[in-house]
């Protein structure tokens, strides 16, 4: 499904992506740790399409297509997904109001009819029951006066509206309550975890991995996968620390 | 979201130019009547001889005339407009329609056609079943009854039978001076006095048409009215004057469209709107104002001086302006609110968006003279491109006026590095019991906003004109329910090209 090669990438003059080489097929759960710093939130911003961000070497393709020549928002309509590590605050613009048209806009360009207000709310309705949130919550401007925990529900309910095929999800985990932690978990299973579906996970604890059980993890250090290993690799991480990996 | 709209919209000028754009003149597709190019007495008399109107309104006019002569164009606003040239523009140009309408059928059809195309409602076949009091079968829920300007004169009023049940009169004004002299002359030129700015002089001396209406004791008009302004003729000043009567105890909901076809040379546009609510009575008064802003190089476009003003000369009176401006070169415009009666109430709603090289130097001014008058002010500027968006205000609270209460918001949005947004309150209090406040903020829109909608499918135009709505929700709520989708796809159109 993505194949990154080589990847290079700045931040203003800075490189902070040099030659990540990564590959996830269509139904697996890939978890990517490192340290802070090591490049993790840039390869989701890169992959996305953040302006700023700019790629001077390597490949990325998804379902075949060249991800980097795409704008953002034809990324997203091609079925990819980044929930956001800050969700961002957009006064006066509800929830429901945002997300119908963002769904409509990627429908649009897929040359699939929009969805009706009805049949929106319908699905709108499903995913956010399914996530324990409210539909009046839905109906407030998105994120503002949000708790943390609040924005990465929210985070999640989009990403069940939108169901994407590839989803990168950047320290969904942190700022969560065990609570919240497990709805989060459980979520991410229902919408992603399926054959034609694939997610990479960000983030710097083993925490959520109980929840949602990688294929693979990869350690992210000086802007390039250092090392790859199964499950057990988060666990070993969690307990001997990212430096002793590097020693 | 704005595709429908975009071909509308296309679709609209195309017509607008089809009819417009030809080499000989004016003798094809809309056959239209001028008067002779220039402004001196002669035009006056043509004028109010063109209206066949009564001696006092010819003799009022060329009051008003005699006075402007007089008169300067102000200075005091943060506007560079170069001179107009007085002389060089028809002030009137009228379709050659057939004198007397009694229904839609008998309008020019190439004249119903553009408002088609435009999508105004005057040339709904559901709608004109209203027009000669037909059967209410197949209409739908919402109704809105129509005041076409054209040019100079009103083509069409719809509605009028079942308004008239009801005891509203809903007519143009030229008909109504000859209908309902003593009603017109009661108030014409009393809330905007002739004197009042050297525009409004002007639009006493050449105003061509415009609307007016009356609501009666204790009626809630039955339903919206609309008066819907197009310039079409090439190098023609648009004069419209309206007048809005609600007496004591009644309601009435009233919107106002405009619109003109793309000219490389500026129109003017100089209309007066005057509003009267006597004891507990309430006007709402919505606009949507799109007339042609001029190309991406400031080149054409309109200039649009309107003085509107109402009075709330009732006890419990209440007059609530609301507007959307997007469109002209140039917007000079203060809706105004003079709070006379005890307890009465005044607010001012809105949303100005400038963009390329528009200017608007908008705002209003609450006059509080009763006792316990209260109003509310939310202004949202919009700026992009290399436009300049200035709110000028004023609240005013007379010495023996207790217990005023006034709060003002005013919000500027800056889109790109260019474009400027400036405020300008004046606030003038005399008695010590008065409550007032004023809040101002001026953001950006944050590249995080930017990049988070269009990480979740928008273009970076849809995700401005998303933020951009979300900004200005608080005025568009206001709005009658087909105005609010109307302007909100306008606010979406007229920022196209601001970003990237």
């Amino acid at each position: 499904m993505l194949q990154i090669h080589n990847l290079h990438a700045n931040v203003g003059d800075k490189p902070i992506l040099k030659g990540l080489t990564l590959s996830l097929n269509a139904g697996e759960i890939h978890a990517i740790m490192g340290p802070n710093g090591a490049g993790k939130s840039t390869l989701g911003y890169v992959l996305s399409g953040r302006p700023g961000y700019e790629v001077t070497e390597g490949s990325v393709t998804f379902n075949g297509q060249d991800l980097l020549a795409l704008e953002p928002h034809e990324r997203a309509a091609a079925g990819l997904f980044l929930g956001f590590q800050y969700p961002v605050e957009i006064p006066g613009v509800s929830n429901v109001q945002f997300l119908r048209e963002a769904l409509n806009a990627q429908r649009k360009y897929r040359g699939e009819a929009p969805l009706t207000g009805g049949e929106f709310l319908k699905v709108a309705r499903e995913q956010a029951g399914a996530l324990g949130m409210d539909m009046d919550m839905l109906k407030r401007p998105v994120n503002v006066g949000f708790s943390g925990g609040e924005k990465k529900r929210n985070e999640m309910v989009q990403m069940g509206i939108i169901d994407p095929a590839l989803a990168i999800l950047d320290e969904t985990d942190s700022g969560l309550d065990i609570d919240a932690l497990r709805t989060v978990g459980d979520g991410i299973n229902r919408i992603m975890r399926k054959p034609d579906k694939a997610v990479l996970l960000i983030t710097h604890y083993q925490r959520l991995l109980d929840y949602v059980k990688p294929d693979f993890v990869h350690v992210l250090d000086g802007g390039r996968i250092t090392r790859t290993g199964g499950a057990e690799l988060a666990l070993e991480l969690e307990r001997d620390g990212y430096k002793e990996l590097a020693a | 979201m704005t595709d429908d709209i975009e071909i509308k919209d296309k679709a609209a000028w195309d017509a607008a130019e089809k009819v417009a754009d030809y080499e000989h003149g004016w003798s094809s597709d809309i056959e239209t009547d001028f008067a002779p190019k220039g402004l001196n007495e002669d035009t006056v008399r043509f004028i109010s001889a063109k209206k066949n109107e009564p001696e006092w309104m010819l003799e009022w006019r060329l009051k008003a005339f005699a006075m402007w002569k007089t008169m300067e164009a102000p200075d005091w606003a943060k506007l560079n407009v170069p001179p107009i040239d007085y002389q060089d523009a028809y002030y009137y140009a009228a379709p050659k329609a057939k004198p007397k309408l009694n229904s839609l059928d008998e309008v020019d059809p190439e004249i119903l056609r553009v408002y088609e195309k435009l999508g105004i409602p005057i040339a709904e076949q559901k709608l004109l079943a209203g027009v000669d009091g037909g059967e209410d079968g197949g209409l739908p829920q919402r109704r809105v009854a129509v005041d076409a300007v054209f040019d100079s004169v009103s083509v069409a009023t719809t509605f009028r039978a079942e308004l008239e049940r009801a005891g509203v009169i809903f007519r143009s004004i030229s008909e109504a001076i000859k209908e309902y002299p003593d009603l017109v002359r009661k108030y014409l030129g009393k809330i905007v006095p002739m004197h009042d700015n050297y525009f409004a002089t002007l639009n006493c001396a050449v105003f061509s048409d415009g609307t007016f209406v009356y609501i009666p004791e204790g009626v809630r008009c039955p339903m919206e009215l609309s008066t819907y302004f197009r310039i079409n003729a090439e190098n023609t000043g648009q004069f419209e004057r309206t007048l809005i009567v609600a007496d004591k105890g009644s309601y009435v909901s009233y919107l106002e469209g405009c619109t003109a076809p793309m000219r490389d040379e500026n129109q003017l546009h100089a209309a007066v709107v005057e509003l009267v609510a006597l004891d507990d009575a309430e006007i709402k008064y919505s606009t949507v104002q799109n007339w042609y802003p001029g190309d991406a190089e400031g080149k054409g476009g309109i200039y649009n001086f309107v003085t509107k003003r109402a009075l709330c000369q009732g006890r419990n009176s209440k007059v609530s302006w609301t507007q959307v401006e997007t469109g002209s070169a140039v917007t000079w415009k203060y809706p105004s609110c003079v709070l006379n009666g005890e307890n009465s109430v005044g607010e001012f709603y809105s949303v100005a968006v400038t963009n390329n090289h528009q200017q608007a130097d908008t705002g209003t001014k609450m006059i509080h003279n009763g006792k316990g008058s209260r109003s509310t002010i939310v202004s949202k500027g919009i700026s992009a491109g290399h436009s300049n968006n200035t709110y000028r205000g004023l609240v005013r609270v007379a010495p023996n006026a207790e217990g005023v209460r006034n709060f003002t918001q005013c919000d500027s949005l800056l889109l790109g590095s260019l474009s400027g947004a400036h405020t300008v309150p004046y606030i003038e209090v005399r008695n010590p019991s008065a409550q007032i406040e004023h809040e101002a903020t001026t953001s950006k829109i944050s590249d995080d906003q930017m990049f988070y909608a269009m990480a979740r499918g928008l273009n970076a135009e849809e995700a401005v004109a998303l933020i951009v709505n979300g900004f200005a929700k608080e005025v568009l709520q206001q709005l009658p329910m087909e105005f609010a989708v109307e302007a909100q796809k306008l606010l979406g159109i007229s920022l196209e090209g601001s970003v990237g």
